[in-house]
């Protein structure tokens, strides 16, 4: 189906929000796509990361909700290639941290396996707590 | 001394039609201005540029009798010759009326500040009011110009400038530094978006130019020394030997026949080979070959020997020698052209590693010879373009649109298509740009072809180890899905920077580039052809890239220009010179010295100034302890006006920056801020002079004692500086006054000296914010000290004596 995005105030905001976290790059965007054939994750995000930058600028949240956030694995690929000198793995960054501040936990330690969590490695855990929340 | 009569100055403040008037509140400039001193008229008008505006000018001098006129409106760089002809239609010397700059320098960059913009721009009327009480007239010297022309690259624009120039009567020496004139018009296969053959209308204008008696060609030639200015250029060329009479030769390619060597043929894009000896190309003129001297065995027949011994015209002469002719031009025509982008530098495209992905010139070359039945490599049924290769790439510093890649590769792509209509040919690109007259219609016959235009850039390119295929990853960012698919040939559309050849006459004429590195025009409106040096004129892609049509008519422009310059016989030289008073000069000699053009000269125990060498600078004025050096329109009674009058009302607590601006580039880079509205403190007031040079020790002091909390001077860089060796002379006056400033126990931050291009934007806004941060926390100096430092001024001067 065919989202509609709602141009209001509120999408002014969270673009100047991003804006602010990335040293204000986000309007520079030229939607070439060229990050989205440098990113060697991009196949497995639920949107490419041409289009990541495009909701931001359009100010439209859906694209905190998006895995492919996530999925970014910050090797600055997209960075050092992007021929409008945007800091793409910031505003990942920054959309994650955004994420990060409302304090979702959807990962419950209790109920992970004592017998795994035990041979689990303790970086496994904290990127996983990382991953989850939110 | 007769006593002075007393001045009728008329001030008009413009509104410039809301550019002014939305920020500055006008009125109340005018009220402002009426009860300033010898201030006899004031009028507010909308557009003083306008008819309207002119004629009340000239209608109150001749009714009025005014005497001398201040148009507080846009900067003089801008209008100030518009009013300096209005007044000389009214009969008042056109040195009697000045701008003050309220446009750039108050209402634009302070826009976000109606009141301080208003204050600002009442300061800037002030001072110029009070430096026009000190205007004398002065007169332009006339001096002879003749009707010779250097053309430096014969490329399509220097081809069409010259021919111009030459139908038109002027004698023009054209310089080329390939043995082969033509550019790289002549490696091209068809243009766009006609799709005539590139050589076919290029090779009769190449024979006009061999043939025009008004022409004298030097191809295979280099400038070695261009000096001396408008009117009197002094060239010195060196043809390099070519080692083959042109004139005898008859092109029968024998010699290159029995020629043993092979080298890669650099007009083919080093696709094909050539020999040492050879034909720079099919079409190539002069039509006679050339010996290349770095790949022949030896010019010694006892090496080889084996082309002079075929060529039965004798036309093959080892013992040939470079030659250094001199030539004397009135102007110059830069027609350096570009080079293409060098696509190496983006490494994950891995052009030079695999064999399939080419640039375009290079598919040029592939299909000019396939049009001739000669295939220099097979292309495939599958073929791809990627454009914008190192143009609006932030990564290679490259931000500008190349403009003509978008087109070229549009009009391959047909080629393609039409030698083989089962070819699958696809477009990546980011924007397609068909802005020019044709090109939308050249863009749609290209779609109704059925080549693919799919809006996305590629981030690599790999190569298939099977079957040396390109395989092309892209997104189709109008449906965000990736593409994937694999390539016989991948073609990128490189985008243009300027030649080498540009960048080395640039740093010889001492031309301003822009930031994108191409020729910098004198004004980006209405002196597109013009340069920041008088008498030289830009035509064509070293200016910056354009198509043909775009070059040849730039070219035709800038004959036009040279020509109206020349066409008069005489040119005005500008009154700005210095003048040395016999009374008062005592022969010491050290202006000699100091000036850095060395125009000055000794004679009959007196320093004299040889006027058209004088580039008018001032670096003498400090030198001279006796005061007997003036410079003519920036006199020292005006400059010292000025300055008290930005001063002589400063309150307790108000902070002041004076800033000395050069007018090549400091005060036109304020011009460009202010133009961008780019905010910037307005305690900085500027006060403009030909070079920062001119702003002596002493007046410096001076500045400081009337209360100026701050001093910049602002210069050019040397590469691109009128003045060579100025920036010498300004360090030195500037490590003098801050050795008086010690002395005096003031700060030495409060004096900043840079040296600028017109683009250091942020640059200027930078330092402008922080001195005046630096001089608002140090406070403003107290009044002992500047007392203090005018004692030590005094007596530092009379030690000179």
């Amino acid at each position: 189906m065919t989202r509609v995005i709602k141009l209001s105030a509120a999408n002014e905001e969270f673009t100047r929000r991003i804006n602010e976290l990335t040293n204000d790059m986000i309007t520079l965007c030229e939607q070439c796509g060229i990050c989205s054939t440098s990113c060697p994750v991009a196949e497995e995000m639920d949107i490419p990361p041409s289009e990541i930058m495009r909701l931001v600028q359009l100010g439209d949240e859906y694209v905190l909700e998006t895995k492919a956030i996530w999925v970014c694995a910050s090797c600055y690929t997209c960075t050092v290639r992007c021929p409008r000198g945007v800091d793409l793995s910031k505003v990942t960054e920054a959309l994650r941290q955004i994420k990060l501040r409302t304090n979702m936990n959807y990962l419950d330690i209790d109920h992970i396996d004592p017998e795994e969590l035990r041979n689990l490695p303790a970086i496994a855990l904290v990127s996983a707590m990382r991953k989850y929340t939110g | 001394m007769a006593e002075k009569k007393k001045p009728k100055i008329g001030v008009y403040v413009c509104h410039c039609g809301g550019n002014i008037s939305d920020t500055v509140y006008v009125d109340q400039v005018a009220d402002y201005a009426e009860k300033l001193p010898d201030v006899s008229l004031v009028r507010s008008i909308s557009h003083m540029c306008s008819e309207e505006g002119q004629k009340a000018i000239i209608e109150d001098i001749e009714n009025e009798h005014l005497d001398r006129v201040v148009v507080a409106a846009c900067s003089p760089q801008f209008q100030g010759e518009t009013f300096k002809k209005a007044a000389a239609k009214a009969g008042l010397n056109p040195y009697m009326i000045d701008m003050a700059n309220i446009r750039e320098q108050s209402a634009w960059p302070h826009f976000e500040d109606r009141q301080k913009a208003t204050e600002k721009a009442k300061l800037l009327t002030k001072m110029a009011v009070e430096r026009m009480e000190e205007a004398e007239p002065a007169q332009a010297e006339k001096i002879p110009i003749g009707k010779s022309v250097l053309v430096i690259g014969a490329g399509i624009a220097g081809i069409q400038a010259s021919l111009d120039l030459a139908d038109a009567g002027f004698e023009v020496h054209l310089v080329e530094e390939k043995p082969a004139i033509g550019g790289h018009m002549a490696q091209l296969s068809r243009t766009f978006p006609t799709n005539d053959c590139a050589s076919c209308i290029l090779s009769p204008k190449m024979a006009d130019v061999m043939e025009h008696p008004g022409i004298h060609l030097y191809r295979y030639s280099e400038i070695e020394e261009i000096s001396g200015t408008v009117g009197d250029f002094q060239v010195k060329i060196k043809e390099k030997p070519t080692y083959v009479d042109a004139e005898a030769c008859t092109a029968c390619n024998q010699c290159t026949e029995v020629c043993p060597v092979i080298v890669p043929d650099e007009h083919d894009m080093g696709l094909t080979l050539r020999k040492a000896i050879y034909l720079p190309s099919a079409i190539a003129i002069p039509h006679a070959h050339v010996l290349d001297e770095n790949a022949c065995l030896g010019l010694e027949p006892l090496a080889c020997g084996k082309c002079a011994e075929v060529c039965h015209v004798n036309a093959i002469n080892y013992d040939q020698k470079p030659k250094e002719i001199d030539v004397k031009a009135d102007t110059i025509i830069v027609a350096t052209g570009y080079d293409i982008f060098d696509a190496r530098l983006k490494p994950q495209y891995g052009y030079a590693k695999f064999e399939n992905v080419l640039n375009a010139l290079e598919l040029e070359r592939i299909l000019v010879h396939m049009g001739e039945g000669k295939m220099i490599k097979k292309l495939g049924k599958r073929i791809a373009f990627v454009q914008c290769v190192g143009s609006r790439d932030a990564q290679v510093g490259n931000l500008y649109c190349s403009r003509i890649c978008c087109m070229y590769a549009t009009k391959l792509a047909l080629m393609l298509k039409h030698m083989d209509a089962s070819r699958d040919i696809y477009m990546f690109y980011t924007d397609l740009r068909a802005y020019g007259k044709g090109f939308e219609e050249y863009y749609r016959r290209a779609q109704e072809m059925g080549i693919k235009f799919v809006r996305g850039r590629p981030g690599e390119l790999r190569e298939n180890p099977d079957n040396k295929k390109i395989i092309v990853k892209v997104e189709d960012t109008l449906t965000r899905n990736i593409l994937e698919g694999e390539f016989d040939q991948v073609v990128l559309s490189v985008g243009l920077r300027p030649s080498e050849g540009t960048i080395e006459i640039a740093e010889k004429l001492k031309l301003p580039r822009g930031p994108d590195g191409f020729l910098q025009e004198a004004h980006a409106k209405f002196k597109p052809l013009d340069t920041a040096v008088e008498g030289v004129f830009i035509a064509g892609t070293a200016q910056g890239p354009k198509d043909i049509p775009d070059s040849v008519a730039q070219a035709s422009g800038a004959a036009a220009r040279a020509i109206r310059l020349m066409n008069r016989g005489e040119f005005e030289l500008s009154p700005v010179k210095a003048a040395i008073d016999p009374g008062l000069c005592d022969g010491c000699g050290m202006c000699v010295e100091a000036c850095p053009a060395n125009a000055i000269a000794m004679m009959g125990g007196m320093a004299a100034v040889n006027t058209p060498s004088c580039k008018g600078c001032g670096a003498c004025i400090s030198s001279c302890h006796a005061d007997a050096i003036d410079l003519k329109v920036f006199t020292n009674a005006k400059i010292m006006e000025e300055i008290e009058a930005a001063l002589e009302d400063k309150k307790p607590g108000e902070n002041r920056i004076i800033l000395f601006a050069d007018d090549m580039c400091t005060y036109r880079l304020a011009d460009g801020v202010g133009t961008a509205k780019m905010t910037y403190s307005p305690d900085v007031l500027i006060i403009r002079v030909p070079s920062s040079a001119r702003a002596t020790p002493e007046m410096m002091a001076r500045a400081f004692e009337l209360g100026a909390d701050g001093i910049m001077l602002g210069e050019c860089e040397p590469a691109v500086s009128p003045f060579p060796g100025t920036g010498q002379v300004i360090g030195k006056q500037v490590e003098q006054l801050k050795s008086m400033l010690d002395k005096a126990g003031i700060e030495k931050e409060r004096v900043l000296f840079s040296q600028y291009v017109t683009v250091m934007f942020s640059r200027f806004v930078n330092e402008t914010n922080r001195m005046s941060d630096i001089t608002r926390k140090l406070g403003n100096i107290p009044e002992e000290k500047r007392k203090k430092l005018a004692r030590i001024a005094k007596e530092e001067k009379e030690a000179m004596q």
